[in-house]
């Protein structure tokens, strides 16, 4: 696990200085274009400040940002007593300190994690997911993202998200500015003398070529590695949990699952999620080079096909055996650990009624300060909070309650 | 002077490799130094969750009480077990006890299923989340220490940690055997 852990670090920095390549690249062609072989260096100068400003950025605070942007809410154990302690059980496996949790309003079954470090983590889940797991499902999804956290992950992605944006920025600058601009300039070369004129022309060539190319090369890039890394996370979920049913039948579920698409993710934020978060019906089994994430089919069989333990090494044959390709495991990764499968907790063995929808309605009453009252007679009372009387009347059996909010 | 140059050189090549093992042991002593802490670290957590256990039955049983009246040997044979286990004094004894509440533990709660007043009650489920979400810490607390425990082994054993490890005497961890087959159950109590 360590190992993997210290090989992932290097392929961030390796992926990282590659995306680098390519906005350091972009920037020097855009100021060759523009201001002729000289301009090359003021072009470099300029992505780097973009990188450099984006980054210091999402350092200090792309985490609260991206939480922000995703409408997740920090929730306390009282909210969501199952979910605060499936995501400390989780931390305890993997050795963590206690991430933040948060919860997203949204009825799309869906979750991530975030941050710069394992201290200063957060794993946000959306109501609709809570709403449809039960508590093996919750462990499976959680212990995926734990994962993430360990594997620093979360660190990469933001790092590369905030990349991939900077080189989409520096194009989209450049090729409209191009379109707009392109009539002053050249009548400000053409003052300049006849001789500049064709080779200026072939270097605002390449440059809008290497200006429309290089976004979706960084994008490649960063969708490759996003895409090991789901598999990885699942590796080190069945591993941490002792149980790859439990996040099979979650993302079973999840794929299964009639919900219209998240509504707060993008393009950048796409590849943190557990399951990619764009989806059409029909779409899940797509699988081509702009995926963020491997098939779910997929990754469900291989953590289906894991029988013989919940080590790495099982996961890795399992992908071997599911895929017929190579495996995307480090193979220093791979000591041989010996690791049974634990059993289905009772909840998943005799599972209950599906959980309503109207659940998911009450998570988040309560993460919006909603007062949950149960009558003698059975009822919940859910009182909003901005309810202004000090008591309310049961409406079936019409006994007086005190409300007294915390 | 081609013999002076050469003993300055030989006497410069040799001070750079005790420069490089002096760094290499320091950083290797550093390194064993957090692991081991880590190691204490993850043990340390399976005692804060078996007090956590402790903790919780008696608000456990109290909530019980009402509703099942005539179940008065399953309260007594999980109240004593918890005492018990809390009055264990070797690691060898604790872990006895603990196995043996977590039988009782597991007798209670099929009892329970007896009385669905009780398991409707709010107050009952909320206590009983928690207890089994500490079963599973305890688990995840014993898990993650052993698999720290094979790390931390695992340097000492290699070549050629292996040495500076012998120097400042870090020895080997035992991992944490879960003895009896009926504890290994415990986790699975059926809520």
């Amino acid at each position: 696990m360590w190992e993997l852990i210290r090989i992932n670090k290097r392929n961030s920095v390796l992926l990282l200085l590659m995306m680098a390549v390519c906005l350091l690249g972009l920037g020097a062609v855009i100021g060759m274009a523009i201001r002729g072989p000289d301009g090359g260096v003021l072009g470099l100068m300029i992505a780097t400040g973009i990188w450099v400003v984006l980054t210091l950025i999402s350092f200090s605070s792309g985490d609260q940002i991206l939480l922000a942007a995703s409408n997740a809410t920090a929730v306390t154990h009282d909210v969501h007593p199952q979910l605060f302690n499936v995501v400390e059980e989780m931390s305890i496996a993997a050795g963590l300190p206690m991430p933040k949790v948060y919860i997203i309003n949204d009825p799309a079954p869906n979750a991530f994690a975030t941050g710069r470090n394992p201290k200063s983590a957060s794993v946000a889940v959306t109501a609709g997911l809570l709403g449809r797991l039960n508590r093996d499902e919750l462990q499976g999804v959680v212990g995926h993202e734990m994962s993430h956290i360990l594997h620093r992950d979360i660190l990469f992605v933001t790092l590369a998200g905030i990349m991939l944006g900077s080189v989409a920025l520096l194009s989209q600058v450049f090729l409209r500015g191009t379109m707009y601009g392109g009539g002053s300039r050249r009548r400000f070369s053409s003052g300049e003398g006849k001789g500049g004129g064709g080779a200026a022309i072939i270097l605002l060539i390449i440059a809008i070529v290497v200006a429309i190319l290089a976004p979706i090369m960084t994008q490649l890039l960063y969708f490759a590695l996003s895409r090991r890394r789901e598999y990885l996370a699942d590796a080190g979920s069945a591993r941490l949990t002792r149980y790859p049913e439990g996040l099979a039948s979650a993302l079973e579920k999840i794929a299964n699952d009639r919900a219209p698409q998240l509504a707060s993710a993008n393009k950048v934020t796409a590849p943190m999620f557990i399951v990619n978060p764009f989806k059409k019906a029909g779409q899940w089994n797509l699988s081509d080079l702009t995926s963020t994430h491997p098939p779910i089919s997929e990754r469900i069989r291989i953590l289906r096909n894991m029988s013989q333990g919940a080590s790495l090494k099982d996961y890795s044959d399992a992908f071997v055996n599911v895929t017929k390709s190579r495996t995307v495991m480090p193979a220093s990764a791979l000591t041989k650990e010996d690791i049974a499968l634990r059993q289905a907790s009772a909840e998943a063995k005799n599972e209950q009624k599906e959980k309503q929808l109207r659940q998911v309605g009450d998570i988040m009453r309560k993460v919006n300060g909603f007062v949950f009252l149960t009558c003698a007679c059975g009822v919940t009372l859910k009182i909003p909070p901005n309810y202004a009387a000090a008591t309310v009347e049961c409406p079936r059996c019409h006994t007086v309650h005190n409300v007294n909010k915390a | 002077m081609g013999i002076g140059m050469i003993a300055l050189i030989v006497l410069l090549v040799i001070a750079a490799g005790l420069l490089l093992v002096i760094l290499y042991v320091i950083g290797t002593y550093n390194v064993f130094v957090g692991l081991r802490n880590q190691v204490d670290n993850a043990w340390s957590q399976i005692d804060v969750q078996l007090k956590r256990r402790h903790d919780l039955i008696p608000n456990l049983v109290e909530t019980a009480k009402g509703y099942m009246q005539h179940e008065r040997g399953t309260f007594e044979a999980v109240t004593n077990a918890r005492a018990q286990a809390m009055g264990a004094k070797t690691v060898a004894d604790a872990a006895k006890a603990e196995g043996a509440l977590g039988d009782a533990l597991s007798k209670f709660m099929l009892v329970v299923e007896n009385y669905p007043d009780l398991k409707a009650n709010q107050n009952f489920l909320a206590l009983q989340e928690e207890l089994s979400s500490t079963e599973n810490k305890i688990a995840f607390a014993r898990q993650a220490y052993n698999d720290q425990a094979m790390f931390f082994n695992n340097r000492i054993q290699m070549f050629p940690s292996n040495i500076v490890a012998g120097i400042f005497s870090f020895t080997k961890r035992d991992f944490f055997e879960v003895s009896a087959a009926a504890e290994r159950e415990a986790p699975k109590v059926s809520f």
